[in-house]
């Protein structure tokens, strides 16, 4: 009984060791101080301030005027909330599949013991290095109806390619070609993840009479699940993000064709100043991420195997 | 578990089989290697091709651009593409503010990330673990809900039209992820070293700026790396708070390319594209594995 009070609180700490404890408390929140600043002044102040702004008219030249919901009743009846999430949620649907199973395919090659896995790896990964605007410039080119390699390429095989980025109906499958180069980061860490699956399951398996197939199904995907799940949230997170692309290559258009959410969420901030209705479209894709990052790991639970000892 | 051990020791000629373990199994496992490479060529060919198609308009004359079918080589290397582009506008002066940016962010990124990540992983104090599940949490939150109450902040401190908004949010610990990073680096670190130097009269900032950071440099490199590229490529923040020509950085230099030259000049313009991501492609070809252990770290760990 004594004991057990003795664990549950130490008796009255010595004053010396006190007053050492108190230093490293002070010692600890100098260190952590330009987060804790930044905390306050870019994260939880600005979250907060968002949140109150959504529910006010702020066209930024005159003082925020309250009009509680109002901003989300008429975001419910905005023609261009829905075009914005139906391209978001259409590109999401084409490009983050896609390109998750490319990955892991490129992934799944390099790791049988290929020669040169340091080169290819490097090849994949280079167009990540490249992003923004760059990138957004070379395959308005690649893509360009007349003269791009894309429909150069189709012509060889007698195809008139599509306007692509000038065709309501191909803008979208173009963001999504364009977005596959970007296989390489998800390669790398599922590259990383394949490795570090310990060779004695593969091995056990095989004296069980395992096929390639049985050994992919039962070790390979189980294992790998957390890092597929992973990149699967990002990449629905980085659709809702995207910008730079959409803001270059087509500003939206044809037609809101490409009206991306995030590109629609800039235009409202910063081209139409309409500040609170900005910050309530910011709080919707908020709780949309929040919702299907929530979904996806509640859908998932079964098949996810956190068990496993993932390392480098 | 026993017996499956034996067999397979039995069946592995050497126990450090972990790379060639394929190398046992005969013919069939060869052909799928090969298979393999050349499914793997075939993709990394895929993707350098709009590369090369980028780099081939960039020398070409302004006829042949619109050459059909393609020329791959132009018949005349115009090597003059390069000075025209730089010239077309001040490229080298948008070089410089780009340049001038992502030194300040890199530094402040490495010196404010490793700051708080010394902290959390030398120091205690209640309540630690809470604060770093919200370090943590940060990474989730989209940046766009912050992104207009940032904007009136900056405005009303009077930043609108400097490079302070692009600079200064790295100099408060930056991403959440180098946090995390360093951290994880600094924890792997022994402490024996630290007590030596306090018994030594050492400080904990000593501590810190003498014996964690020079044993820290991979990790250090890898944010600073990674900072570099966050700011390099960085195209919303230069759009929303730069109005003068005179400050753009190179993201926003291509832009006034683009609306200058589209449609015409596709050589000026790969050439000037080709010449902005010369620097990041110079930090990744020199310190690759730096890249790899930072992108594994995100998917991985995160």
């Amino acid at each position: 009984m004594t004991a057990v009070q003795n664990l549950a609180k130490p008796k009255g700490i010595p004053r010396r060791r006190g007053k050492l404890l108190i230093r490293e408390y002070i010692a600890f929140y100098l260190f952590a101080s330009p987060w804790l600043l930044g905390l306050l002044f870019f994260v939880l102040g600005p979250t907060i301030a968002s949140l109150v702004l959504s529910m006010t008219d702020y066209p930024v030249i005159v003082a925020p005027k309250w009009i509680g919901l109002s901003n989300f009743v008429a975001m419910s009846h905005d023609d261009l909330v829905w075009q914005s999430l139906k391209v978001t949620s259409l590109y999401s649907l084409g490009a983050v599949p896609l390109g998750l199973i490319f990955a892991f395919l490129v992934a799944l090659l390099m790791n049988q013991g290929v020669r040169g896995v340091r080169v290819y790896r490097t090849i994949y990964y280079l167009p990540a290095v490249i992003t923004g605007v760059p990138v957004a410039l070379v395959w308005m080119w690649v893509l360009n109806p007349d003269f791009g390699l894309v429909n150069n390429a189709l012509r060889l095989i007698g195809i008139v390619g599509p306007k692509w980025l000038f065709s309501r109906v191909w803008v979208i499958p173009a963001f999504i070609v364009m977005s596959l180069w970007n296989i390489g980061a998800p390669m790398v860490i599922f590259l990383a993840g394949l490795q570090g699956i310990p060779v004695h399951l593969y091995e056990a398996a095989e004296i069980d009479g395992a096929t390639a197939w049985v050994k992919f199904w039962n070790v390979t995907v189980p294992m790998m699940s957390p890092v597929i799940l992973f990149n699967l949230v990002m990449g629905v997170i980085g659709s809702f993000q995207t910008f730079t692309p959409a803001f270059i290559m087509t500003n939206g258009g044809p037609a809101n064709g490409s009206l991306f959410y995030g590109l629609f969420l800039y235009d409202n901030a910063f081209r139409w100043f309409k500040m609170g209705y900005a910050s309530a479209l910011a709080w919707l894709m908020f709780l949309i991420i929040l919702v299907m990052t929530l979904l996806v790991f509640r859908l998932t639970n079964r098949w996810v195997y956190y068990g496993g000892s993932i390392q480098e | 578990m026993q017996e499956s051990a034996t067999a397979q020791s039995d069946s592995l000629p050497a126990p450090q089989e972990h790379i060639l373990w394929w190398k046992r199994k005969s013919i069939g496992r060869r052909i799928r290697l090969v298979v393999a490479t050349i499914l793997i060529l075939i993709g990394a060919f895929a993707l350098m091709v709009p590369l090369a198609w980028m780099i081939s308009t960039s020398l070409k004359a302004d006829g042949e651009v619109f050459l059909v079918p393609i020329r791959w080589i132009p018949k005349k290397i115009l090597w003059s593409n390069f000075p025209a582009a730089i010239t077309f506008i001040p490229f080298l002066h948008y070089y410089l503010n780009s340049i001038k940016v992502a030194i300040l962010v890199v530094l402040g990124a490495v010196l404010s990330a490793s700051l708080v990540a010394f902290a959390f992983a030398r120091l205690r104090v209640p309540g630690k673990n809470i604060m770093f599940v919200i370090l943590l949490s940060t990474l989730m939150l989209p940046q766009e809900v912050t992104l207009v109450p940032v904007y009136l902040l900056f405005k009303t401190l009077g930043w609108l039209d400097s490079y302070r908004p692009l600079i200064v949010p790295y100099w408060f610990g930056g991403s959440a992820f180098y946090i995390f990073l360093l951290r994880q680096f600094f924890m792997t670190l022994p402490t024996e070293l630290d007590d030596a130097a306090k018994i030594d009269g050492a400080t904990l900032f000593d501590i810190y700026w003498r014996i964690v950071l020079p044993l820290s440099k991979p990790a250090l490199a890898t944010v600073a790396i990674f900072s570099f590229f966050d700011s390099w490529n960085d195209f919303r923040s230069p759009l929303i708070y730069l109005n003068t020509t005179d400050l753009y950085t190179i993201p926003m230099a291509l832009r006034l390319y683009m609306s200058a030259l589209a449609n015409t000049h596709w050589n000026y313009l790969m050439a000037a594209t080709l010449l902005s991501v010369i620097p990041p492609l110079v930090i990744f070809f020199t310190s690759q594995r730096y890249f790899v252990q930072g992108a594994v770290l995100t998917g991985l760990k995160g």
